[in-house]
């Protein structure tokens, strides 16, 4: 799967490890919930980077105090229609004040982009076949949003704000 | 009444470049149907049975004349020459082309509406009391408020793929116009003990399948605070509203089977932690926002006009007008006026492209270039002088738009129904055309008083008919169209959910089993009692009997 990150496509050095499978003997891994309670000490011990991948039924909340251990919090789409993944990517960045990647994955839509970008995502995994320029389509629309969130970008009510306090 | 600046403008034509090219995406083949869908949900943009449906917001229902113009341009130039009030304060167009869709947003972009949010699983269209700004009985303006909702809810990333649609209402005054019993969420303007303004807020009420009366989360929530709560709420809502089965997804079902003490905990909580943050509304944009709403230029006039009064008593029809289309106004000397869309056996809520332009000529002459549109589907001029009254009426007359029967048996709500609509069970417009023809006679209708009757055609309840005082509800029994009864529904402060009374009426039958109500009640009522107080006395019962034993005994 394409790896879209500020508009490029880029490598991605992460590989998905299942429930089930064998750890690598290197290289920086994502892994379940399921994977990381049961296998948390050697996951910390191979001295790689270790991700997470959330699915919309589960939350950040409940691995808060391990999310300082993650370069990826990879948060799931099970299907376009599920906005659950929104709200956890507010919550990783606004109340967790997670700084790592926040990455969109599962049913992806490039006319969501606003959508993830504004809630905290910064990587997202495209479709097989689909390229940069196809979203960069997508992205091109750039509308002053009425409200903030967590994207840290001008919004209307601060644009107002500061018009306001330049007397205009 | 609000205008956009800027910021405003370049949001909503961004948006029509937006929707043009996925327009465009989906005719060359680029997008399927399935792609398509979504987003032109996001712009209001339906199938129905027979062709596209467009539906454009009004927010909290105000229209300028201007507007009105625009939306009789667009019903003449795109449509078939009309339009559709709908119960929520929007407009619909049954017959747009897909191709042209992107040129009536734009067209609409021109005088400042938009489309977006009307559909989908987003916060919709934000509603409030119909006589915001001019009710007598009015703390402050609720439009101010729905504005500030707007704004918020409009594009807003994180919620455009909630559970269910989610609604919201606004009052500003404590007799509830705006149903916010029966929203989403409710807001009610209070004032607190030092006089300041803030909100009692309520979460969970809904219509439906399963209705539910909303309930208090907040007593008393601090002006400046009112984005912050309800994204409080949006997010807990999103993230553990039920998403597995589409009838259970309406935060009311959240609210119901946690508790309302559950979920009001959870949502402080949430709340605690973003309540300081950038959605805190300063008080310069409440300001800026609130200016926008500042009563128009009054002239001084006296609390009664005389020349007025002496008309209405030599016109006995003019004085029915006004005990039933107008109403007490803040403003000494002035009027909020009622028009009438449901003449006698007309479809409620149609209005044509020559109506709508006519209407605007006449709010610019008589209502300050303003207008309003009510979730009863009617129109309200906010701004009439008393001195104007009376040839105002008849210019409405002229127009078919003073039928002196508002509130009354005869200003049905009903849905789409059979005739449009691919869930029905039965057809709602024809039933409520012949309930307004047998009860034609107005002398009866305003003895009768105030009847709120609505209909829905299916178990959906888009006719409100939970909340009518009579309600009926389509269903379908072994393929016929019948029409189950219900009774004692109320959607405002005094709110209760109808009581379904026996077994259903065949279409046939339905429309004398409705006069038979009507007349238990005439017999059994008290002075001063309306049809819901006398129910409400004595119980369905006598209701029941009549029906049921005395009248239909072999068809039950
Ligand atoms: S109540 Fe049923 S029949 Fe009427 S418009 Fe809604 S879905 Fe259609």
């Amino acid at each position: 799967m394409p790896l879209l990150k500020q508009g490029a496509i880029v490598d991605d050095p992460w590989v998905y490890v299942g429930d089930d499978d064998d750890l690598p003997n290197g290289g920086p891994v994502i892994v379940t919930l399921k994977r990381w309670r049961e296998d948390r000490d050697a996951l910390m011990a191979r001295g790689t980077q270790v991700g997470i991948r959330l699915t919309s039924e589960q939350t950040p909340g409940q691995v808060e105090d391990d999310l300082r251990h993650f370069g990826v919090v990879a948060l799931e789409f099970p299907a376009f229609t599920d906005g659950r993944s929104y709200s956890n990517a507010r919550r990783l960045r606004d109340r967790f004040n997670y700084p790592g990647e926040v990455r969109a994955v599962g049913d992806i839509l490039r006319d969501q982009y606003f959508q993830y970008h504004r809630c905290g995502f910064d990587a997202i995994e495209i479709k097989d076949g689909e390229t940069a320029a196809d979203w960069a389509r997508a992205t091109s629309i750039i509308t002053t949003p009425y409200q903030p969130a967590s994207d840290g970008a001008d919004n209307v009510l601060s644009l107002r704000q500061r018009r306001a306090a330049a007397g205009g | 009444m609000y205008r956009y600046d800027e910021f405003d403008h370049a949001l909503v034509q961004d948006r029509v470049a937006q929707y043009r090219d996925q327009v465009a995406r989906r005719i060359s083949g680029e997008l399927s149907e399935e792609q398509f869908r979504p987003l032109r949900l996001m712009n209001g943009l339906y199938l129905q049975l027979h062709a596209y449906m467009l539906r454009v917001a009004i927010p909290y229902g105000t229209l300028s004349s201007k507007q009105l113009r625009k939306l009789a341009h667009i019903a003449r130039t795109y449509d078939k020459g009309y339009g559709h009030w709908t119960t929520r304060q929007n407009i619909q167009f049954n017959w747009p082309k897909l191709d042209e869709t992107p040129d009536i947003l734009a067209e609409l972009a021109e005088v400042e509406m938009h489309a977006i949010q009307t559909s989908g699983n987003t916060i919709r269209n934000v509603t409030a009391d119909a006589y915001g700004g001019v009710a007598a009985d009015e703390i402050e303006d609720p439009r101010i408020w729905a504005e500030i909702i707007r704004q918020w809810s409009t594009l807003h990333p994180e919620f455009s793929f909630l559970p269910r649609k989610f609604k919201i209402a606004v009052t500003g005054a404590p007799h509830d116009r705006a149903a916010v019993r029966f929203h989403d969420i409710g807001v009610i303007v209070k004032r607190n003990w030092d006089g300041e303004i803030g909100f009692e807020v309520l979460v969970g009420g809904g219509l439906g399948r399963t209705p539910m009366i909303a309930k208090t989360i907040r007593q008393f929530l601090p002006k400046q605070h009112l984005l912050s709560y309800l994204e409080a709420i949006l997010r807990v809502y999103n993230l553990i509203g039920r998403r597995d089965n589409k009838y259970k997804a309406r935060i009311k079902i959240m609210v119901h089977e946690l508790g309302i003490d559950e979920v009001g905990e959870m949502v402080e909580d949430e709340w605690e932690r973003i309540k300081t943050g950038e959605l805190e509304l300063p008080a310069d944009e409440i300001a800026r926002i609130r200016a926008y709403f500042a009563p128009p230029e009054y002239e001084a006039l006296p609390a009664e006009d005389p020349g007025f009064a002496a008309k209405r008593f030599e016109d006995r029809a003019c004085a029915q007008w006004v005990r039933s289309n107008v109403n007490h106004h803040k403003q000494p000397g002035y009027a909020i006026v009622d028009l009438s869309v449901k003449p006698e056996g007309q479809p409620p809520g149609d209005v044509t492209d020559a109506q709508m332009d006519a209407v605007a000529d006449l709010a610019e002459a008589y209502s300050m270039d303003e207008l309003r549109v009510t979730h009863e589907q009617n129109l309200v001029f906010p701004y009439v002088k008393q001195s104007d009254l009376y040839e105002l009426w008849r210019k409405l007359i002229e127009q078919g738009l003073a039928t002196a029967n508002v509130g009354l048996v005869s200003d049905i709500i009903a849905c789409p129904g059979l005739d449009y609509c691919a869930l029905a069970n039965a057809r709602s417009i024809p039933v409520a055309q012949r309930i307004s023809k047998r009860f034609a006679d107005l002398d009866r209708q305003h003895d009768i008083g105030e009847l709120r009757m609505k209909i829905s055609g299916c178990i959906n309840a888009c006719g409100h008919h939970h909340v009518g005082h009579i309600g009926l509800l389509g269903v379908d029994r072994r393929g016929e169209e019948y029409y189950q009864i219900t009774l004692g529904g109320a959607p405002g402060e005094d709110a209760s959910v109808g009581k379904i009374i026996g077994p259903a009426f065949s279409s046939g039958d339905v429309v004398d089993a409705v006069e038979e109500l009507v007349n238990v009640y005439v017999e059994k009522r008290r002075e001063g009692e309306r049809f819901l107080d006398t129910y409400r006395r004595i119980g369905e019962e006598p209701f029941k009997t009549r029906l049921y034993e005395e009248r239909f005994h072999a068809a039950a």
